[in-house]
Parts: C-alpha cells; sequence; structure tokens
C-alpha cells in the first residue's frame, strides 16, 4: 500500500506543473529583477506574470497590491506591526482565542513588553466567534483586528467579510490570515473590506519560503524590512523570483480547481468522517461541521492520546496530525481545542485529517480499513477504558496524582 | 518527528504487560491529564517475599508513555520492592536507549507510579514531590519550574547564574531569552529590574586548537622540509622563519627569491601546510613582516 498524505494543512506537495514552471529561474533565468538588462529583465516579466496569477485568485483590484514575502508569518507580522507603527495613538488589538501561533505569539509578546492591549475573541463549542462581543471590543483604540479566515486545526471559517466591514464602520484596520483558505474556497477581495491579508505559498502546492500579503490600496503601511525599493519598498530584500513564479503558477491551478476542492475533494473528507465515526465509537468531529473548510476533518478519539494515534497510523502508511500536548512537546493540548472547552480526555486525541486535490478516493478506504483498529488497540491499554467502552463514570474511575 | 529509539519503538508497538493485573493487591495512579500523560500501575506482590510477581500498566499517552510503562513493568518483575524502589527515572529512559528531552517526563511518570503503588501496598499514602513546568532548556531538560524555584531561592539575577545553578542555557544557549524572562518576572516581584546593561558574552574559539604551539611550528617544520627538495632542484630553497598566531613567516632564497611564480609557490607551501594541520594557516615572506612592523612602529 501506498503511502496515504491526509496532512495538506501542515503543508503540500509542490505540484509537478508548478516545479516545471520554477526550474528556470535555477538556471538561465539567474537574473535581479532590478537589474537593466535582458538577464533581469526576464526574471522581472515572470514576476510581473506571478503576481497577476495571484491577484486573479484574491479577486484583488490592483495586482500592485500583492506583496510577495518569506512566508504566511512575515505576512502577519508585517501586517500587524505595520498597523502599530501607522496608528501610533491606537494601543489595542483584537484577535481570536484561536489564532495560529504566527499571531497569538507575536500578540503575547507586545502585550507582555511593549504594553499593548491585546483583546482575544472567545468561541463557542463549535469554534464559532460572538459578533457581539467583537462589536463592542471595536473603538477608536483599535490599531487593528486580525481574525483568522478558516482555523487551521478544524477548518472552521470566520466570517470574515462581516467583520472588516464592522471594523470599517468603527474606522479600525482588518488583517486575516487566510493562509488555510486561499485556495480552498472562493474569494473576492475588491468586494469585501479586508485591508490587508496572508497567503502561505506552500499551502496552495507551491514551495515552502514563499508568502504574499494583500494590501489594499490606500492602506496606510508601514514596512517591516527596510533597504531597496524591491516590492515598491514594501518588502525590501531580492526577490525570491523562482518561489514566486511558482506561486503565481500555484496560485492559477489552485483557482483552476475550485469547483473540484469543493465537490470531489469535499466528498472525500465528508466519505472518510462518516466512515469513521460508523466505525468507532466515542468519537465526534470538533469545530462547525456546517461551515467549515471543503478539505478538512477534526475528530476526537476518546480516552487516548493522539502521538500514539499518529505513531500507529505512520506504521501503517498514513500521514495526519493531532493537537495534543504530546506531539509539540508542549504541556498542554491544542489551545483551539481548550477554547472550545474540548475535555482533556478527548482534546489529547484529536486527529486532523486534510485532503488535497492530489490524493484517491481509494485512499479513504484504505484509511477507513486500518483506523478502528488502532483506536481499538489503544484503547485496550487506556485506563479509563473498559471491556467494552468507556469505563463507568470515566473521571471518578482513574483519578490520577498529579505529576 | 520524535527521534525514538528502535527499543521505545520496539516497546511501543509491542508492549508488554499491557492491561490491568488480576488480584493485584498494589496499584499506583499517578500522571496528569492536562498534560496528556497519565498512568495506572498494577501490581501483584508475595506478602511474604515482598517480591513482585507481576506488574501490568494502563497508560493514557504519547508513544514514549506507553513505551516507559511497558518498560517499566519489564525492569520490576522479580525485583523486591526495596530493591524495586531504588529503580531511577534513568533507569528506565537507559532501559529504553534514552529518551527525548522533552519526553524524559514520561520515565519520571513510571518512577513515581511505581513509588505510588508501593506507598499503596504499605498502606502509606504517596505524595508527589515535584511540579513540572514547560520545558525551557532542550539541551539538559530543564523546565520553568524549577527554574524559577532556583531563581528566587537563590537570588539569581542573571543567565550565567541560572546556568551555574541549573546547566539551563549552558548548551545551544537559544533559550537564554526565555531565562532572562523568568528573571524579570522574579525580579518584578522583588520590585527590581533585570540588569541589561551586561557586556556581550566574551567569545571562546568554538575548537580549541587540536595542538600546542610546539606541536604546531613541528608539523609546519615538517611540511617545509619535504618541500625543501622539489625547490632545490630548480635552484632555489625555503627557510622558516618564524610562526606567529596562524601566520608561518619564509624567507625564499636563490632562484626562488624573486621569482614570478613566488606568490604561487607561497600559496602551494600554505595549501600542504592547512591540509596537513587541519586548520588554517597563513603563510608569508618574512619580509612582509619586516615592513609590516616598520609601519605599524
Amino acid at each position: 500500500m501506498a503511502d496515504i498524505y491526509l496532512d495538506n494543512n501542515a503543508t503540500t506537495m509542490v505540484a509537478p506543473e508548478v516545479v516545471q514552471e520554477m526550474l528556470p529561474f535555477f538556471s538561465e533565468q539567474f537574473g535581479n529583477p532590478s537589474s537593466m538588462h535582458s538577464f533581469g529583465d526576464k526574471v522581472g516579466r515572470a514576476m510581473k506574470q506571478a503576481r497577476i496569477q495571484v491577484q486573479k485568485l484574491l479577486g484583488a483590484e490592483h495586482d500592485s497590491e500583492i506583496v510577495f514575502t518569506s512566508c504566511g508569518t512575515e505576512s502577519d507580522s508585517t501586517a500587524i506591526l505595520s498597523a502599530l507603527k501607522a496608528y501610533p495613538d491606537r494601543d489595542e488589538i483584537i484577535i481570536t482565542a484561536v489564532e495560529h501561533p504566527a499571531i497569538l505569539t507575536l500578540c503575547d509578546y507586545l502585550e507582555k513588553n511593549e504594553d499593548y492591549v491585546v483583546h482575544k475573541l472567545r468561541v463557542d463549542k463549535q469554534g464559532r466567534l460572538d459578533l457581539d462581543e467583537y462589536q463592542d471590543l471595536l473603538c477608536n483604540k483599535t490599531a487593528i483586528v486580525s481574525v483568522m479566515w478558516a482555523n487551521n486545526e478544524t477548518g472552521t471559517l470566520f466570517p470574515v467579510e462581516t467583520m472588516a466591514e464592522m471594523a470599517h464602520a468603527k474606522g479600525v484596520l482588518f488583517h486575516t490570515d487566510a493562509v488555510q483558505a486561499v485556495g480552498k474556497i472562493p474569494l473576492d477581495l475588491k468586494s469585501t473590506k479586508i485591508d490587508m491579508l496572508s497567503v502561505s505559498g506552500h499551502k496552495l502546492h507551491a514551495p515552502k519560503g514563499v508568502g504574499v500579503l494583500y494590501l489594499r490600496r490606500g492602506t496606510r503601511f508601514r514596512p517591516l524590512l527596510r533597504g531597496g525599493h524591491q516590492e515598491r519598498g514594501r518588502r525590501a530584500g531580492t526577490e525570491n523570483s523562482a518561489s514566486i513564479v511558482a506561486l503565481g503558477k500555484a496560485a492559477e491551478m489552485a483557482l483552476e480547481h475550485l469547483q473540484f476542492e469543493n465537490t470531489q475533494v469535499k466528498a472525500m473528507r465528508d466519505r472518510l468522517e462518516q466512515g469513521l465515526l460508523a466505525a468507532i465509537p466515542n468519537a465526534f468531529v470538533t469545530g462547525d461541521p456546517t461551515n467549515r473548510l471543503p478539505n478538512t476533518c477534526n475528530i476526537a478519539f476518546e480516552y487516548i492520546e493522539g502521538e500514539a494515534i499518529l505513531l500507529m497510523l505512520n506504521k501503517m502508511g498514513i500521514a495526519a496530525s493531532s493537537g495534543s500536548a504530546c506531539t509539540s512537546g508542549s504541556l498542554e493540548p491544542s489551545h483551539v481545542m481548550m477554547a472550545m472547552g474540548i475535555p482533556y480526555t478527548a482534546a489529547h486525541g484529536t486527529i486532523r485529517f486534510s485532503f488535497s486535490r492530489y490524493n484517491k478516493p481509494e485512499e479513504v478506504d484504505q484509511v477507513i480499513a486500518v483506523v478502528p483498529k488502532i483506536i481499538a488497540n489503544l484503547r485496550k491499554m487506556s485506563p479509563y477504558w473498559g471491556e467494552n467502552g468507556p469505563v463507568a463514570d470515566p473521571d471518578k474511575a482513574f483519578a490520577p496524582t498529579y505529576a | 518527528m520524535w527521534d525514538y529509539t528502535d527499543t521505545v519503538k520496539d516497546h511501543f508497538f509491542n508492549p508488554r504487560n499491557a492491561g490491568a493485573v488480576k488480584e493485584a493487591n498494589a496499584t499506583g495512579e499517578v500522571g496528569s491529564i492536562s498534560c496528556g500523560d497519565a498512568l495506572r500501575l498494577t501490581l501483584k506482590v508475595d506478602p511474604d517475599t515482598q517480591k513482585i510477581t507481576d506488574a501490568g500498566f494502563q497508560t493514557f499517552g504519547c508513544g514514549s508513555a506507553i513505551a516507559s510503562s511497558s518498560a517499566l513493568t519489564e525492569i520490576i518483575k522479580g525485583k523486591t520492592l526495596d530493591e524495586a524502589l531504588l529503580v531511577t527515572n534513568q533507569d528506565i529512559a537507559e532501559f529504553l536507549g534514552g529518551l527525548p528531552p522533552e519526553k524524559m517526563h514520561c520515565s519520571v511518570m513510571g518512577r513515581e507510579a511505581l513509588q505510588a503503588a508501593i506507598a499503596n501496598f504499605r498502606g502509606e499514602v504517596w505524595q508527589d514531590d515535584h511540579e513540572e513546568g514547560a520545558l525551557v532548556c532542550k539541551c539538559f531538560a530543564i523546565d520553568a519550574v524549577l527554574i524559577e524555584k532556583t531563581v528566587r531561592e537563590n537570588n539569581l539575577s542573571t543567565v550565567q547564574d541560572v546556568t551555574n545553578y541549573t546547566k539551563a542555557g549552558g548548551g545551544c544557549s537559544s533559550c537564554h531569552e526565555g531565562i532572562e524572562d523568568i528573571i524579570t518576572k522574579v525580579l518584578a516581584e522583588r520590585g527590581q529590574t533585570m540588569d541589561h546593561q551586561q557586556p556581550v558574552p566574551a567569545v571562546t574559539p568554538a575548537k580549541p586548537y587540536a595542538m600546542t604551539n610546539v606541536q604546531r611550528m613541528r608539523r609546519v617544520e615538517r611540511v617545509i622540509e619535504a618541500i625543501r627538495p622539489q625547490l632545490q632542484r630548480d635552484h632555489g630553497d625555503i627557510e622558516l622563519v618564524d610562526i606567529e598566531g596562524n601566520t608561518v613567516y619564509v624567507n625564499m632564497i636563490g632562484a626562488c627569491s624573486g621569482c614570478q611564480l613566488e606568490a604561487q609557490t607561497l600559496g602551494g607551501i600554505q595549501q600542504r601546510i592547512v591540509e596537513d594541520l587541519g586548520e588554517f594557516m597563513k603563510v608569508v615572506p618574512a619580509k612582509l613582516r619586516e615592513q609590516l612592523v616598520q609601519i605599524g612602529g
């Protein structure tokens, strides 16, 4: 059985067409796009095309609104730090409790070391926001709102278009970390009030090490990297031209496959989810199943731990990921699961399966055939599991001394 | 992915003594469900010989938690209770061929389950004696709780102090920001602030020279002696004048002196010396040194 890759929210395979497109830029097309000769000119033209390809995928009004960066994290940092510099009299930031560490860690740092006030919007058990809470926090002290478009762990979508409208009504900048959404759902930024948006190349079959910050024309902006005039002075540093060209091609292909993603890929995801839930007791979907990315499914398998599940899956050639503490070496399970109030006995056992257009329907059958046995084997070893199901009153039956 | 040893993988994929022991007369339950690792150890102890005749584990946890539990049961079976109490978490880790620093707590949990089970058999109450914090120093597996406690109890105020007391930060040094955060927090409780005016740390050569000065000089001499016959064939010669640090001063003699290929010859000699010594050395005509001294003087 060939290996099955169901961890596409972590990273994706570089599409073969994308590899072909970028190869010349490692050899004959080595010029610096800033140079005044044909070596540079050819690269400059290729980058211009890439900018237009990304513009089309995002539905941006102008190609000059696309700023190439090195990754999603750089785009996120640039957006937030720019807003703080551009609006020095405002010292509040609104984010959500379930943001990616690229936003969370930065904002925790700003709160702790630079005296900014960071408001983290809470989520309910399905990972949904309370827009009334958000409305109440928006004020003339808010420098920026940053809310992810889709959650990386559960795939749950946030109403960022509405939230951008609400921010603008109060005169507040709005940024969205859309690294999981871009290429999976249709976007039309020109018809929204979103000011800034982060993209990561490797989430949509481009290589690692390239990203985009969408910057609406007219948005007050202060660059993170100052230096040369690259990216119209908004992101200095010689361009990663091969990867930028690759991202352009990947964006074009993502746009062509959007329908496929939302029909065929979604169908594979749904079939896997239904198959696993039908075969495995004490398992449930986390997040909001009615409003999420078409490729993502996150299932909590109660009373066992995720890393152990992943090791067993890996042995069977299946790649997925988990929200358990152990997979990251931290002391708590995923902050996303904790924010949704998922109990520890389930949060540690959450497994994310994330598809791409390169998965095959037969892979779904193979995973459904393997996972129930793995879960059953691990449960046999669990102190919370009896002969044929969880022990009665599990929290009382097993109450270890804290160590 | 964690770098698990083959023994860890073996004990995870083929756990020994999984499940509860029937008619157990000792039970230890330890761990923290919030951290994601918890273990129930059941033992059957012969009341007369005090020997552990059977051991079983039930574990909620990751690969290394299950492997550590499995290893623990293998280690203690057949031991008397007093012998078993001598088992340390290091013994469990060693039995498994080592554990990643982030996973050492799994072996600690194993030892604690054992202590709890034996206390249970003896009718005592086992109390946990340590609290575990977030891992700060990955090189020496030192967590935040230990660092904070040490900083507080010993009035420490620099990263160097913390390294001296706990080893934390003494390896790759990438955790120094985290250690400074802890120091800053503890100092703030005392109404103090951290001194940020410390000088940049002194740089010590990453790899001390493998040879003493005398050894190096002899090696250089030997290389030059080996080259001389070649130069003498072309009616030239070379004389070693001095070695200072990594600079070798030589005199080019006879046909070599002033030869158009002098620079090239010196380059070749330098190459031979560098290759022989395995460290970078510069070969410079001695006359240049005199000029340099004059300019400098």
